[in-house]
């Protein structure tokens, strides 16, 4: 196996608090040495990283990849091309295909494609309830030992609290940690944030109480069952607030936001732009500057792409029939290092948030660069300046909000268990 | 970020009328001028003009409307234009062809202008986005969004018996949450520089950030109308019921429908609009409705003068817009 050092970059490795300039050797699908060279290490490559960063490989706990159900749109090899050129090495598929992750066929067949594609890490989450309907609880242990890291109802509600109390009891016994998105279904039938925009635009509106609501429900069960709960896509300034409480009340809860939460508010909607049609909704300003709060605090551990493929048709229409959800893989990476360049939170919380961060919420044994862990190593040129357009965007789908803007940050290499799977000049 | 206004053309010329929102004081003033003009055509023996001779204008309803579409149709006809009709429900989207494909074949029989009523907020805009060059595109409703040309012909009448809106105190009463009539009448009212614009309903009623597009909120009728010039009711559609936005029409008439003796606490020339169909003994009393204030009826005559003008005007537009990229 290809033993590897990647030398001259600024590594920065927020799990074993380091950011420095160093050397980073790999060997057998291992990190065996940061800083000096172990002893007697024959060399095959040498990567020169010179003004680049060398962090662990990204992770990303929300992206569809269109399979199965939607292969016309993206494929997990099209949709994993695109991860790898953004240095993200794992990506965490919601449950919410066609058919649903709710059996062991379906997470079984999607680890097969994903091996064979053979880039980013497919790890699915399994449905929490049969059909993602909120009625019959899924096989949860079958399901785990088939694959998947966790358990989630995706965007769909689970309208009986008797049923989410049952879920997280059951979970609670097998030490699963759910992952959640707090959505209340009757307040949720409209298509973007409640507000005197919606109300300009004459579009249906979904009220900040649609998360906060189904939020204060779930943290009253999981402080009644003890299961340990992941929270995904917060969006309202009050959400972060009632996370934060709930930690500091020792429940074991921890959140996620997407990146174009961070960035982008129902204002940008301007006049009906269906690329900023996604779900949960683009919020107002307040919001996403509690989001950004939230993770300089570190109340928001993980920032997720919520990458959704989608064909053109899907958006060509007027935009309550548009369908929501936008590609996102390969604008993740680079807006978060914009929220460190903007000042938001230093750039080791923002690369935490897209490695060590994510990994602790599923406890996975990625997402540092510690001597011994899976050599799964990503390199970014950050100041890579590339146009966010139909020609640049890897992905099969091209429903992206960012078209027009400018990027800053792309991946040169990275590498899978010490694979290198993509390289800039390849 | 300043981007084109796309109801107008390169010279600041209406191309396309979707909303009131952003359009200039100048502009709805040659509307209603324009319209006023037509008023007297309409009253003729001959009631025809050949303005838009030779031009083919397709009413694509997608959602039923008699009354709007039928003074449409009047209006393109009294213009000289040939018009087609189109009832989409029944057509080809129940086919599962593509609003696009269906834009293209009309374009392709050479329509030169599209009346569009459609029950998504925001269609007319994407309708107008994805045109040719040469076509021209009126809403006659686009969901909760916008309905222009009913809130003009409003206005219309209001200048009829009020010409000067720098004095005015306007009231809309009723079902602000889902009327796209009452979003364009308020846009309308501010642009036209009147004094004051309340809205009155109960919260169910009162969408969220109302306050920003420009007017007051009431809750309580009776203060709300307290010496108003104009009073607009809205119609409550009864499906709103079983949305659980009011209990009853009987308890809803007892706290906002429009009787006489509420009437007296307006101004004493108020004039009472509606932009029909009215029910009676839920909005208001039949005595209010058929009284000496009411111009209900008014208001469906102008109707066919409005739409003449801002079809016209929007045609001329584009011939404008087309004839100066021929010379260029």
């Amino acid at each position: 196996m290809m033993r590897t050092r990647i030398e001259g970059g600024r590594v920065i490795d927020p799990a074993n608090n380091i950011d420095a300039e160093l050397d980073v050797y790999l060997a057998d699908g291992q990190i065996v040495a940061v800083g000096d060279a172990p002893e007697s290490f024959s060399v095959d490559q040498v990567i020169t990283a010179e003004n680049k960063l060398v962090c662990p490989g990204l992770i990303d706990l929300s992206a569809r990849l269109g399979e199965p159900g939607s292969e016309h749109q993206a494929t997990i090899a099209t949709e994993t091309r695109a991860a790898v050129s953004s240095g993200i090495t794992t990506v965490v598929c919601p449950p919410d295909t066609d058919p649903v992750i709710d059996s062991a066929a379906v997470a079984e067949m999607i680890r097969r494609h994903s091996a064979a594609a053979g880039l980013s890490r497919v790890l699915p989450l399994g449905a929490l309830t049969s059909a993602l309907e909120g009625k019959q609880l899924s096989e949860m242990m079958t399901l785990l030992s088939a694959g998947v890291v966790s358990l989630s109802n995706a965007n769909q509600p689970i309208e009986s609290s008797l049923v989410m109390q049952r879920a997280m009891e059951y979970a609670a016994t097998q030490n699963i940690t759910l992952f959640i998105t707090p959505v209340d279904a009757a307040l949720s039938e409209g298509c973007m944030h409640e507000g005197a925009l919606s109300t300009r635009l004459g579009l249906p509106g979904i009220p900040e109480s649609a998360e906060t609501a189904a939020l204060a429900r779930d943290l009253v069960l999981v402080e009644q069952t003890g299961v340990s709960a992941h929270f995904c896509r917060l969006t309202c300034a009050k959400s972060v607030d009632m996370i934060a409480r709930a930690q500091q009340d020792g429940l074991a809860v921890t959140a996620d936001v997407s990146a174009h939460h961070l960035f982008l508010t129902d204002i940008d909607i301007r006049e009906y732009d269906s690329h900023c049609h996604v779900l949960p909704p683009l919020r107002s300003e307040r919001d996403r500057d509690a989001l950004r709060q939230g993770i300089r605090d570190g109340i928001i551990t993980a920032i997720c792409s919520d990458h959704t493929p989608h064909e053109e048709d899907a958006k060509a229409a007027p935009f309550a029939s548009t369908l929501p959800g936008m590609s996102a893989l390969e604008t993740m990476m680079p807006l978060s290092l914009r929220l460190a360049n903007d000042g938001v939170a230093d750039l080791s919380t923002i690369i935490s948030c897209l490695s060590a961060g994510p990994a602790n919420i599923l406890n996975l044994p990625y997402g540092s660069l510690s001597v011994g862990a899976t050599a799964d190593v990503c390199i970014i040129d950050p100041q890579f300046s590339w146009m966010v357009d139909t020609d640049t965007l890897l992905s099969a789908a091209h429903n992206s909000a960012f078209l027009g803007w400018e990027m800053f940050g792309r991946a040169t290499h990275t590498f899978i268990k010490g694979h290198l799977v993509y390289s800039m000049e390849h | 970020m300043s981007r084109p206004n796309i109801q107008l053309d390169q010279n600041g010329r209406l191309r396309h009328f979707l909303t009131v929102e952003g359009l200039s004081r100048d502009i709805l003033t040659e509307i209603l001028d324009t319209a006023e003009s037509f008023a007297s055509v309409t009253e003729r023996k001959i009631k025809k003009v050949p303005l838009l001779r030779g031009k083919t204008i397709a009413n694509l309803f997608f959602e039923a409307s008699t009354r709007t579409r039928t003074t449409f149709e009047l209006a393109a006809k009294r213009l000289s234009a040939d018009v087609m009709n189109i009832n989409i429900s029944a057509s080809s989207s129940s086919k599962g062809e593509s609003l696009l494909d269906m834009l293209r074949n009309l374009e392709a029989m050479h329509c030169d202008m599209f009346v569009v009523r459609h029950g998504d907020s925001g269609a007319a805009h994407y309708i107008a986005s994805n045109v040719a060059d040469h076509v021209s595109v009126i809403n006659a409703g686009d969901g909760r969004h916008a309905h222009p040309t009913q809130a003009m012909l409003d206005m219309f009448t209001i200048r009829r018996h009020k010409p000067d809106f720098s004095q005015l105190k306007v009231a809309i009463v009723g079902d602000i949450y889902h009327s796209r009539v009452a979003r364009s009448q308020i846009h309308a009212l501010n642009t036209l520089c009147v004094h004051e614009v309340r809205v009155i309903g109960p919260k169910t009623l009162i969408p969220k950030g109302i306050e920003q597009l420009g007017v007051h909120v009431y809750h309580d009728v009776e203060q709300g109308i307290k010496d108003v010039d104009v009073i607009i009711m809205l119609r409550l559609q009864r499906e709103r019921m079983h949305g659980a936005f009011i209990p009853s029409e009987q308890e809803y008439y007892k706290l906002y429908g429009l009787n006489e003796a509420r009437l007296k606490i307006a101004k004493p020339d108020v004039i009472v609009m509606h932009p029909g169909p009215i029910n009676r003994g839920v909005e208001m009393d039949s005595s209010v409705a058929d009284g000496p204030h009411s111009v209900i009826l008014e208001q469906v005559s102008n109707g066919i003068a409005v739409r003449m003008a801002a079809m016209s005007l929007a045609m001329s537009g584009v011939q404008h817009d087309n004839q100066g990229g021929e010379s260029s």
